[in-house]
C-alpha cells in the first residue's frame, strides 16, 4: 500500500471540461471516496489514475513516484468495476488466482494457493472455491470480483460503483464487509459512486464533486455538518436539507450577506402554536415506519421535518416551527460562518 | 371513479400457482399499494385486474359490478408501466392527446383535456417540446398523464418508477402522492420498494409466494407485523431475529430467553416448548452497561441524524439505529436493552406472528 497524490489535474473531451484543476491526497490506508451525479468526472478522475486516460496538465504521483506517463501496467493498481466480469469458463479459485498468474508476475503456485485461500476467507467464500464462477449469487459474484483485486497486493484499489448493480439488501451487507475487509487489509481505496449512503457509511474522507471539480473533501461528518456551499449541503442527508429564503425569517438575526438558511430536517422542530411567529402548515404526513417525515408549508416554501411515529398531527393542521442550528448561505451559495452567540 | 374489489381470485400457470386466493377490497379514491419481492404473484393480481390476464377462479368487481371476462378496453381503467413508451416523433402535447384521439374525440375538447391534465401535472411549459428532450421524470410525467386524460375510473401502475434512481425516486413519490391528493383517483400501485409502498399508500398488502401475507396501513404493517416475512420486508435496516426455545404461557409479560429473562408485551396464546424468535426493531435497541444481552461491535455506519451499530452477539448480529452523537468504537463489548414494549415474538417454523398486547389482532391474509 502506498499514498496516491493528484496534483492539479486536468482533462478535456473537447469541449467538455471533464476534470479541472483536481487535487487530492489520499493517505496509505485511507478509504476515499468520490461522490457525484453521473458526468462529474468521478469515472474520469480514475482512468486517470490507471492510464487508460492522460492528463492534459497536473501530474499523479503513487508511492511518491511520479507516474503521470507510465502505462498502466506500470502503475501497481487494481481496479474493481460496478458489473464483475469474471472468467465464466473458470472455477472461483482460478477466477481468484488469475491475476497472480499474469506472465508479467511470475508467483510460484504454493504462495497463490496461500493467497487465494487467505482472500476467500476474508470474503467468506471459501467453501466456493471450486464452483464454476457461473454458479454463484449476485454478491458471491462481487465478492469474487473485489477478490480478485485484494489478491494481489497493489498500491491502490480503485473501485467504480462496484455495489450499484446488487439489489438493496445485499448492497447493504457488502458495505458492511468492505469497510471490514479495507480496515483488516490496510488497504488504500479510491471509490467513486453517486450513493450518498454508500459514501456516508463506508469513507474516511467524501470527496464532493460536481462538473469536474472538487467542491469539499472531509470526513463524512464534517461533510454533513459543516458543509462548504448548499450545493455541498444539499447532496448529503436523506432526507435532504431545508433551504429558506432569509427575508421569510425576520426574526432571527442572521449574518451580513445571508441569502438562504439551510436547516436540516432533524433541526426543524415543530410544536403547538404558543405565539411564535414562524407558522407552518402540515400538507402531508409521510408514515415509514421508524419516523414519520412531515412535509410542511411556509410562505410558499415547502419544509420536511422528522417526527415520532406515533405523534399524531394532521394534514392542514397549524404548527409552530422552531429553527435550530441553521446554515447560512450567500447569494453564490457559499457558506457564511455562524457569528458568535 | 371506483371501488375496486377482488374476490378468491385465482391463477394458475400448469402447475405453478401465481396468485392464491386473493381477497381484498381498494375504496374509491384510496391508493393501495401491493408489496413484494419479484414472483410473488403482484403483478399477475394487477394484470387480471386490468383484464390483460384472465384469472383460473375468482372474480374482479369494478364499482359493484363483475368485469373478471371484460375486455380490458372495456373496463375503463388505465395502465401505467415502468418501461413507459412514448411515440418519439410527436410532441408532449400529442401524446398526452393521443388516447382522445384513437376515441375519435373532436379537436378542441382534446386540446382543453390536455390542458387540464398538465396543469394537474405542472407540466404545461413542456407541451410543445419534443419527448427525446425531456428528463426522466417528466417522461414519467406525460405517461401518466396519458394515463389521466382518458378520466378512467381506476389507475394501476405497475413499478412506474423503478427506472429512476433512489434519491430522484423519494421525490416522484411525494408527487405521485401530491397528485393522488389532487385527483383522487383509486389506484393500486405494484412495487417491490418498501419507501415507495410506505410513502405513498393509505393500504399496504404484502405478498409472498402468491399469498396477501397482511393488509393494512403502513404504520400498522410496521408495529404490528403479521410474520416474519412482512417484518423482514418492511424497514431498513429489517428487523432483527433472535432465535431462543421457550414455552409460553398467556398473561405472562417476560419470557425465558436462553439464560436471561426478557420483558415482552403480555403475551396472549398458550405455546408448548418450541423454537421461538424475538423480533427487535433496530430503533428499539439503547446501548446499555448494564443490559444483560452483550456484545461486540462489528460496524458503525454514519448516516447523519443517526447512526447504524452492528453488534455480533451470541445470538446472531444485531442492528441498531442510535444517535450519531454517540461515539462507537469498533470491537466495543456492549450491553443491548431493548424497548419491551414493542417486542415481537413470531413462532420460528411458521414464522406467524404470536399473539401478544402488541400483536393482539394482526390481520392475517
Amino acid at each position: 500500500m502506498a499514498d496516491v497524490i493528484l496534483r492539479n489535474i486536468s482533462k478535456r473531451f473537447g469541449s467538455v471540461e471533464a476534470v479541472r484543476d483536481l487535487c487530492l491526497a489520499i493517505s496509505d490506508g485511507e478509504f476515499v471516496v468520490l461522490l457525484g451525479p453521473s458526468a462529474a468526472g468521478k469515472t474520469t478522475t480514475l482512468r486517470l489514475i490507471t492510464g487508460l486516460e492522460q492528463p492534459d496538465a497536473g501530474s499523479i504521483l503513487i508511492g511518491g513516484r511520479e507516474v503521470t506517463h507510465d502505462p498502466p501496467g506500470v502503475r501497481d493498481i487494481a481496479f474493481v468495476f460496478q458489473q464483475y466480469s469474471l472468467y465464466p469458463h473458470l472455477t472461483v479459485y482460478d477466477n481468484l488466482a488469475f491475476p497472480l498468474r499474469s506472465p508479467a508476475r511470475r508467483v510460484p503456485e504454493p504462495l497463490i494457493k496461500k493467497r487465494v485461500e487467505q482472500t476467500a476467507e476474508l470474503l467468506h467464500i471459501s467453501g466456493k472455491l471450486k464452483n464454476p464462477a457461473t454458479r454463484l449469487s449476485g454478491g458471491e459474484m462481487q465478492r469474487v470480483a473485489i477478490g480478485r483485486a485484494l489478491v494481489r497486493d497493489p498500491a491502490i484499489y480503485l473501485m467504480d460503483e462496484p455495489l450499484s448493480s446488487l439489489d438493496a439488501k445485499l448492497r447493504a451487507e457488502l458495505r458492511l464487509e468492505l469497510k471490514r475487509i479495507q480496515l483488516e487489509f490496510g488497504a488504500t481505496i479510491l471509490y467513486v459512486t453517486h450513493d450518498q449512503v454508500e459514501a456516508m457509511t463506508m469513507a474516511s474522507r467524501i470527496g464532493v464533486i460536481r462538473d469536474g471539480r472538487l467542491l469539499q473533501l472531509g470526513s463524512p461528518r464534517e461533510i454533513y455538518e459543516n458543509p462548504a456551499d448548499s450545493y455541498v449541503a444539499s447532496r448529503i442527508g436523506a432526507p435532504p436539507i431545508n433551504f429558506l429564503p432569509a427575508r421569510l425569517v425576520p426574526e432571527v438575526a442572521l449574518p451580513v450577506g445571508t441569502e438562504m438558511l439551510g436547516i436540516r430536517t432533524e433541526h426543524v422542530q415543530i410544536g403547538r402554536r404558543n405565539g411564535g411567529r414562524l407558522v407552518g402548515r402540515v400538507h402531508r404526513v409521510e408514515h415509514l415506519g421508524e419516523q414519520n417525515h412531515v412535509h410542511l408549508e411556509y410562505k410558499g416554501n415547502m419544509l420536511v421535518t422528522l417526527a415520532d411515529p406515533h405523534q399524531p398531527l394532521d394534514a392542514g393542521e397549524d404548527v409552530e416551527l422552531h429553527l435550530l442550528h441553521p446554515l447560512y448561505f450567500d447569494a453564490a451559495g457559499r457558506r457564511i460562518p455562524a457569528t458568535m452567540r | 371513479m371506483a371501488e375496486i374489489r377482488v374476490e378468491n381470485l385465482r391463477k394458475s400457470f400448469d402447475q405453478f400457482a401465481a396468485v392464491e386466493r386473493s381477497n381484498f377490497t381498494v375504496p374509491d379514491g384510496s391508493f393501495f399499494a401491493m408489496l413484494g419481492p419479484s414472483g410473488c404473484g403482484k403483478t399477475t393480481t394487477l394484470r387480471m385486474i386490468a383484464g390483460l390476464e384472465l384469472p383460473t377462479a375468482g372474480q374482479v368487481l369494478l364499482d359493484g359490478e363483475d368485469v373478471t371476462f371484460r375486455r380490458a378496453a372495456a373496463r375503463d381503467i388505465a395502465f401505467v408501466f415502468q418501461l413507459f413508451a412514448l411515440y418519439p416523433h410527436m410532441n408532449v402535447a400529442a401524446n398526452i392527446g393521443f388516447p382522445l384521439k384513437c376515441q375519435g374525440m373532436r379537436r378542441q375538447e382534446i386540446r382543453e383535456r390536455v390542458a387540464e391534465t398538465a396543469r394537474l401535472l405542472r407540466i404545461e411549459h413542456l407541451l410543445s417540446s419534443k419527448v427525446s428532450k425531456l428528463s426522466g421524470g417528466d417522461r414519467q410525467r406525460v405517461a401518466l398523464g396519458r394515463a389521466m386524460v382518458r378520466r378512467p375510473k381506476a389507475f394501476l401502475m405497475d413499478e412506474p418508477l423503478g427506472a429512476l434512481d433512489a434519491e430522484f425516486r423519494h421525490l416522484m413519490c411525494s408527487e405521485l402522492r401530491d397528485l393522488h391528493d389532487r385527483i383522487n383517483a383509486t389506484t393500486i400501485y405494484v412495487t417491490h420498494d418498501q419507501l415507495e409502498a410506505m410513502s405513498m399508500a393509505d393500504t399496504i398488502a404484502v405478498m409472498n409466494g402468491g399469498r396477501i401475507e397482511q393488509i393494512g396501513s403502513p404504520q400498522e404493517i410496521y408495529d404490528r407485523p403479521a410474520s416474519m416475512f412482512v417484518a423482514d420486508f418492511i424497514g431498513s435496516p429489517p428487523m432483527n431475529f433472535l432465535k431462543f426455545e421457550s414455552g409460553l404461557r398467556a398473561g405472562e409479560r417476560s419470557v425465558s430467553f436462553r439464560d436471561l429473562t426478557l420483558a415482552v408485551p403480555e403475551v396472549r396464546e398458550e405455546r408448548a416448548p418450541g423454537p421461538l424468535v424475538l423480533g427487535v426493531r433496530p430503533e428499539h435497541i439503547r446501548f446499555s452497561n448494564s443490559a444483560p444481552v452483550r456484545g461486540r461491535v462489528f460496524g458503525a455506519e454514519y448516516l447523519g441524524t443517526t447512526q447504524i451499530v452492528t453488534v455480533d452477539t451470541a445470538y446472531g448480529r444485531v442492528a441498531a439505529r442510535l444517535p450519531s452523537s454517540l461515539s462507537v468504537q469498533i470491537g466495543e463489548s456492549v450491553g443491548l436493552s431493548f424497548r419491551s414494549e414493542r417486542l415481537a415474538l413470531f413462532d420460528a417454523a411458521s414464522g406467524s406472528a404470536i399473539r401478544t398486547a402488541n400483536f393482539g389482532d394482526a390481520g392475517h391474509g
